[in-house]
């Protein structure tokens, strides 16, 4: 029996909720990543693969462009840029589908590579050190970096937001605790001492002097590399274990493990003086801060039993998660499910079709099998839901009240503090989708505000133009008033 | 395709409804095995008829309502409320009080709410309180405990014969429960350690469950250790039995404490009546009691409190179905008010204070 835990007491006694999936890494955990990957015939950049803004294109339809280049800028204040993930020509600027569980079509740009993988001239710091500190997160957001935890949120843009605020430690997850996903573990593994350059780098920008690494202790391999790569720095990168549990890497609660800090609702980890980044991203950054190399490729693990040779491969962006399928010995017939991200949280894609994107941290096949299918059943008030939220909501409660059709009285259980871990979902002995009741009732209900505000403006704009009417009217009222009146002035003029 | 399908986890744990019944079913099983063998075949006739007859009434109630019986009557919800209700009576009542118990907790205490999750009150209680308001006479009709084919225990046709021709049983054959002792000794102005003496208490009888009293509950022990069982595999969790049994073990040990002679010790209270099964097979029934640890607690401690009550000053000799009802009436008021804390608010659910006291 796949345990979960009533309460799961840390060794600061802060961890609340959260369940113990089964591992399912070792298929992919002992296999060093794969560098060898052919490029692909085509690769599809999305322009839009960051929380916010999509990239805007500032190359032509058959332009010829160098490895690392700039093909699409960042607009707004959320966004990031698009590099060449290799030297090729650009053979169109489209609609294709996204990667993503309604696979909608996005702005995409297309890159035939000529195979030269041929680097622009990349701008080498010898000392980064010796930059001003808000150049760091200058050349971070220069280089297109976005968290590559899954979130893929502009990381320039959290390390400027740190320069606002005072960051008082730096928090680097190396958790990995999402079943089959192992690229943090191996990139830790085989590139520990860039990582450490990485966060000491962001430490500098951030003029920040703590940063704490928390791994898994499932990860004893990551964990000695890490520590060894840390350790001649003075205890300025601290690593250190988190049990292993699931969701450990909410930032969220390794904030609370951590500082004992709790984040306030609707509030930011800075402003608690926590700023979060994954090991991915302190290795991106490393790249572009250290080689000035743009985030053009990235390791995803490639796992699920319909799989063959399950591993983690060094991909450039833009190829199409069916490339790296493929590669890695694809059995289409065997495979029931494709979940981008992990199965906890990742997003079930209709087919894999779709582009690499800078936030993919894996791609799994699933095998009929492995996708526990079944249809729900009546709740049974079990709690073993609420035993399991890190977030210390009643899923249960939520479940019954959205079913009833209370929207609004779910609020009140907090479904606006759901984070959408998935945990209850994992518990349910009753099968009960859990997770997508919750996600149903918040997209109503910003749909319902949506149509409030919609009829409200509708409202106001009919009452706007009553009133204008109403004005013309009165107007047209007294002009003709004035009319009559000059009128029979004029009648009494001429008749004196 | 299903919709457990569309949207994330796409793993889940093994854990099933259907697991979660046959764990507390298998952890009934040594208390009731020893209640089969002391009471001899009309324990064993009264326990088949009634667990017979909640899976009869469950199939009925699901055909009725157009549910697919053969993919629900599996779940094993149906098997434990008649099994529980089998627990809690004299185990040589006729034949029918079973049938009756069985149908009251099937059909009122859970299909008329909408079957399983659906019902506020613990069906088996709901059953065993009816039962004893109902029927008095049958449901204080108690057995004493006879080693198997010995010749105070009935044979097999006799037996048949207590069980559905609602034979009287041989004088000798019934005697008093402990409570029941107890209680009628106090009205008649006798104190604690004379009725004590002069009636069947052996603490070490008690806890093993060498007495008379209700089918599977006079084993505190094996009942205890079923409960045990359930605890170490995460069924049920600690916090309704310790509630429950400490507020029983405190309140009556202050009362004892006061006047030993009227008030019966906390060793008393835990081993006799169905205090045992309450705290770690009724009140922790999931449908029926609080989701937050906290509200279990809080809920674990009102059976306890009510259980001493009614005992000790209550009319009726055994508190523990009463109190177990009373408390799930409790139940929707106790979820609404005792939440967990949600992460970043404080109690009432606000936003915390950001460090330096900004909101």
């Amino acid at each position: 029996m796949a345990a979960f835990k009533l309460f799961s007491f840390g060794a600061s006694g802060k961890i609340r909720g959260g369940v113990h999936p089964e591992p399912r890494k070792q298929a992919t955990s002992d296999r060093p990543i794969e560098t060898a990957f052919p490029l692909p015939p085509l690769l599809y950049l999305s322009l839009q693969q960051h929380a916010g803004q999509p990239a805007e294109p500032v190359v032509r339809v058959g332009e010829r462009v160098l490895k690392g280049q700039l093909l699409a800028a960042g607009q707004g204040t959320i966004s990031a840029p698009v590099h060449a993930p290799t030297s090729g020509v650009v053979t169109d600027i489209l609609d294709y589908p996204a990667a993503h569980p309604s696979a909608l079509p996005t702005p995409t740009l297309l890159l035939e590579p000529d195979g030269e993988d041929r680097w622009i001239e990349t701008q080498e710091v010898a000392d980064p050190f010796s930059l001003p500190p808000e150049e760091i997160s200058a050349r971070v957001g220069a280089a297109g970096v976005v968290g590559m935890g899954g979130a893929a949120f502009p990381s320039a843009v959290k390390l400027n937001l740190g320069r606002k605020t005072k960051i008082q430690t730096l928090l680097i997850n190396g958790g990995e605790c999402e079943p089959y996903l192992t690229c943090d573990d191996r990139l830790m593994r085989e590139r520990a001492a860039d990582i450490v350059d990485g966060i000491l780098i962001m430490l500098h920008g951030l003029e920040c002097n703590q940063a704490i690494v928390g791994i898994e202790d499932n990860k004893p391999e990551a964990y000695a590399a890490m520590r060894e790569a840390a350790a001649p720095h003075g205890g300025k990168v601290d690593v250190r274990q988190v049990p292993s549990l699931y969701p450990m890497g909410w930032d969220k609660q390794l904030i609370r493990y951590f500082t004992g800090k709790e984040v306030p609702a609707g509030g930011r980890s800075a402003d608690v003086g926590v700023l979060m980044h994954n090991v991915a991203t302190a290795y991106a950054v490393q790249q572009a801060v250290r080689y000035g190399k743009p985030l053009v490729s990235r390791v995803v693990t490639v796992s699920g039993s319909a799989v063959a040779a399950p591993r983690n491969v060094e991909a450039p962006i833009g190829t199409l998660l069916a490339d790296l399928l493929a590669f890695c010995g694809h059995r289409p017939d065997d495979t029931a499910s494709y979940v981008m991200g992990g199965p906890m949280m990742g997003d079930s894609l209709p087919h894999p079709k779709v582009p690499l994107v800078k936030g993919t941290c894996g791609i799994l096949a699933l095998s009929p099998q492995e996708v526990a299918v079944s249809d729900a059943k009546a709740c049974i008030r079990c709690s073993r839901c609420v035993s399991a939220c890190p977030a210390g909501l009643l899923p249960l409660e939520m479940m019954a009240r959205i079913r009833a059709g209370q929207l609004e009285s779910a609020l009140g259980y907090g479904l606006k503090d759901c984070i959408s871990c998935g945990s209850c979902s994992y518990v349910c002995p009753s099968e009960i989708p859990l997770v997508h009741y919750f996600k149903y009732a918040s997209g109503e209900l910003v749909a319902r505000e949506q149509m409030k505000h919609r009829t409200e403006q509708t409202k106001r704009l009919a009452e706007e133009r009553q009133a204008r009417f109403e004005r013309h009217k009165r107007e047209q009222a007294a002009l003709a008033a004035q009319r009559k009146a000059q009128a029979q002035q004029r009648k009494a003029e001429e008749a004196a | 395709m299903s919709m457990s399908m569309l949207s994330a986890p796409f793993t889940r744990s093994d854990s099933q409804v259907q697991g979660i019944m046959t764990a507390v079913i298998l952890a009934l099983v040594p208390a009731t095995a020893f209640g089969l063998v002391i009471f001899g075949w009309p324990a064993l006739f009264l326990w088949a008829v009634t667990l017979l007859s909640a899976l009869a009434f469950e199939a009925g109630c699901l055909a009725l309502a157009g549910k697919p019986v053969r993919a629900i009557l599996p779940d094993g919800s149906a098997v434990l409320s008649g099994w529980l209700v089998a627990m809690t009576l004299p185990p040589w009542a006729p034949w029918w009080i079973g049938v009756v118990g069985a149908g009251i907790a099937i059909v009122v205490g859970k299909q008329v709410f909408g079957g399983l999750g659906q019902n506020p009150f613990n069906p088996a209680m709901l059953a065993r309180v009816a039962l004893l308001v109902a029927f008095p006479l049958e449901m204080t009709t108690w057995a004493v405990p006879s080693l198997p084919f010995s010749s105070s225990a009935p044979g097999l046709f006799d037996s048949l014969a207590i069980t559905f021709a609602g034979a009287p049983a041989a004088d000798g054959m019934t005697g008093p429960t402990l409570i029941g002792n107890w209680k009628t000794e106090l009205s008649q102005g006798r104190g604690l350690s004379e009725s004590l003496m002069s009636g069947p208490y052996d603490v070490v009888a008690s806890i093993l469950g060498w007495k008379a009293g209700s089918l599977g509950e006079t084993s505190s022990l094996l009942v205890a250790l079923g409960g045990l069982w359930l605890l170490k595999k995460k069924i049920i969790t600690w916090h309704i039995p310790v509630s429950l049994l400490t507020t029983v073990a405190l309140l009556a040990g202050v009362f004892a404490l006061i006047d030993g002679e009227r008030y019966a010790g906390p060793i008393f209270h835990l081993t006799s009546g169905a205090v045992m099964l309450a705290a770690f097979f009724i009140a922790t029934d999931y449908v029926t009691s609080p989701s937050s640890p906290a509200g279990q607690l809080l809920f674990g401690a009102g059976c306890g409190l009510f259980i001493f009550v009614i005992r000790t000053w209550g009319a009726y000799p055994e508190g523990a179905g009463f109190s177990v009802l009373l408390m799930n009436a409790l139940t929707p008021v106790i979820d609404h008010y005792v939440r967990p804390r949600i992460y970043g608010r404080d109690l009432k659910g606000r936003p915390l204070d950001l460090p330096g006291g900004r909101r």
